[in-house]
């Protein structure tokens, strides 16, 4: 295959010097404008800015003054409460969404279409448009009448299952080869034992996709959390971010200083997840 | 990011009841597994959206006992200004940033695809925005429309002899400058899907164009773009969607205002429902919504799945 086919536009073929110039031209520009932003984020976070109107994108006077303000104002906290939120909603998530992805990738029973298209049908159900009815049942579950209100185990349950997480990981489940899992049973492996000695470690790509959406998707929750929260115990670092901002002897470099690590986590995890991402991405959005 | 999975994975008719040992063979088995998500669901998707219906239809009264009122609560969305014209905004951003958000990703797409180290770099920087939480994003975007003229965006207006604008604080321009900020956000999300439908289409189909001496425009135009039809319908679809149910840029950039200038669907069925405990009204806005959507996706699949045949 020659190099000027491989891509739509054949920009290989431009060897001219104006046309590498242009190139680079819109590489830069590239750059500027979708990392710019996030860059002047980074170095307004350390910078000591005397004037409260404007991002720095030069960094002058570095200092981590404004880290300490945010942390003064319950910074840490909010972190926390994101960790805590986003460990347990990702393993519950995990967990809730092999199990049921292993009936459905696995087994043949009755209802089995119903159930799929059940679940199908959640991706069109959002917290958005839930939220009231939604803030309602966190405040009283039916049946076991148990308020989620003001607590993190209202944020974490909700996000548990998620039908983007089972449909991936049963699309990749169902390839796994019968005969593995015909053997184990052979030798009197139990179901359970099967799942998680035969299935799962042949899912590690799944896995990975899963768990890097499934992250991505827990950190980045907004409404969930403040429709949970009955004061400021329970936000997570996101939802905490205008609650800094409205302060009024707060400068927006402490709102970015808290803006840095509340981005921080999910970006860690694209960097090194980023394959799995990408894959994701992919194989999620063209299948169909 | 899914609901294009739709189609693809419908399971063949429970018929054939799979018997391969007694143990697997338990028709209860598959439920046990099944029970964790579907107990989620139920109380957290589809609890809700029972009552969002029954609600709707209801004046609902947290101590005194709801009133049925029939189709009162709809007539009352339908008919209010406030709601008309959020309902105008939401199509209006959903538009817009949907269209926005493809076209720049397509470009972007063309202009860095292949392999090179530094190419993947590019793109891996374009893409952080993506990943970023919106919470974030929102809070960067109110600093840098600062409206004064020593802001970081009219600094950069003022370069080019423009501006100040007050971007964001200004009815005239804040929903373009909502619509600015998803469309970032939104550009490098549609860049990588077009990255892998790029990396499907036929290289056969290049080769053949370059021997028939077709044009660069040509082959994009020819081979290219017919090539990325489906990511094209799939993206549109999934854009719409998120833009109809836009709450978390809007509640933080302008929560609506300047004077109802962004007021969308969702900020305001919040201020109706969460402020102003008007649940039987906001609940019949939340449906309205849902059915909007419902259409949307419906009526992109019954189309996709005639245009394969």
């Amino acid at each position: 295959m020659s190099a000027a086919s491989e891509t739509a536009l054949g920009l290989k073929e431009s060897r001219t010097p104006q046309a590498r110039l242009l190139k680079l031209v819109i590489y830069a520009l590239v750059l500027v404008v979708f990392a710019g932003p996030l860059l002047a984020l980074l170095v307004s976070a350390f910078n000591h800015v005397s004037d409260p109107t404007q991002l720095s994108v030069v960094p002058s006077r570095p200092t981590l003054d404004n880290f300490a303000v945010a942390v003064d104002h319950g910074v840490l906290k909010y972190l926390l409460n994101s960790f805590f939120v986003v460990g347990f909603g990702l393993l519950l998530q995990v967990v809730v969404s092999t199990l049921a992805s292993y009936a459905l990738a696995r087994k043949r029973f009755r209802f089995m279409t119903v159930v799929f298209v059940a679940i199908l049908a959640t991706l069109m159900l959002p917290e958005e448009i839930l939220a009231i009815p939604l803030s309602l049942i966190l405040s009283d579950l039916p049946v076991l009448h148990i308020n989620l209100i003001g607590t993190l185990a209202g944020i974490i349950v909700p996000v548990g299952a998620w039908a983007f997480s089972i449909l991936v990981m049963t699309e990749f489940m169902r390839d796994v080869p019968r005969e593995l899992e015909e053997a184990a049973r052979i030798d009197g492996a139990g179901e359970l034992r099967i799942f998680a000695r035969i299935i799962l470690p042949m899912c590690r790509p799944a896995l990975g996709v899963i768990g890097v959406f499934g992250f991505t998707m827990i950190w980045d929750q907004y409404l969930l959390p403040m429709l949970v929260a009955a004061d400021s115990s329970t936000y997570t670092l996101p939802l905490a971010l205008r609650t800094l901002r409205i302060d009024p002897v707060v400068t927006p470099g402490v709102v970015m200083a808290a803006s840095l690590l509340a981005l921080l986590p999910s970006v860690i995890v694209f960097l090194f997840f980023q394959r799995s991402f990408v894959h994701g991405l992919s194989s999620g959005a063209l299948k169909g | 990011m899914t609901a294009v999975k739709a189609e693809p994975a419908a399971p063949a008719a429970p018929a054939t009841q799979e018997r391969v040992s007694g143990r697997s063979g338990r028709w209860w088995v598959p439920w046990l597994f099944l029970a964790p998500a579907l107990v989620l669901f139920l109380y957290f998707k589809f609890i809700p959206m029972g009552n969002a219906l029954v609600m709707s239809f209801q004046n609902v009264q947290p101590f005194l006992g709801n009133q049925w009122v029939g189709q009162d609560n709809y007539v009352k969305v339908v008919t209010s200004d406030g709601f008309q014209q959020a309902a105008w905004h939401t199509v209006l951003l959903a538009v817009v940033q949907t269209a926005g958000s493809m076209l720049l990703g397509l470009v972007l797409a063309l202009l860095m695809e292949g392999r090179s180290r530094r190419l993947s770099f590019i793109r891996s920087a374009a893409f952080l925005p993506v990943v970023v939480p919106m919470a974030v994003i929102a809070e960067l975007w109110r600093i840098m429309y600062h409206p004064t003229g020593d802001g970081m965006l009219n600094s950069l207006l003022g370069l080019v002899g423009l501006g100040p604008s007050g971007f964001i604080n200004d009815p005239h321009t804040s929903m373009a400058s909502v619509i600015a900020t998803g469309i970032w956000r939104g550009a490098p999300y549609d860049m990588m899907i077009f990255l892998a439908g790029l990396a499907g289409v036929n290289r056969d189909l290049y080769e053949a164009a370059i021997v028939d001496g077709a044009s660069r425009w040509r082959r994009l135009l020819h081979v290219t773009l017919p090539g990325l039809r489906s990511v094209f319908s799939i993206l549109f679809i999934l854009a719409a969607i998120r833009g109809l149910r836009v709450f978390t840029e809007v509640y933080l950039l302008t929560n609506g205002g300047p004077n109802g200038s962004t007021e969308v669907v969702m900020t305001l069925i919040t201020k109706l429902g969460l402020e102003q405990n008007r649940l039987g009204v906001a609940s019949a806005g939340a449906v309205l919504l849902f059915l909007a959507t419902l259409l949307l996706t419906v009526v992109v699949s019954v189309l996709r799945r005639r245009e394969r045949e």
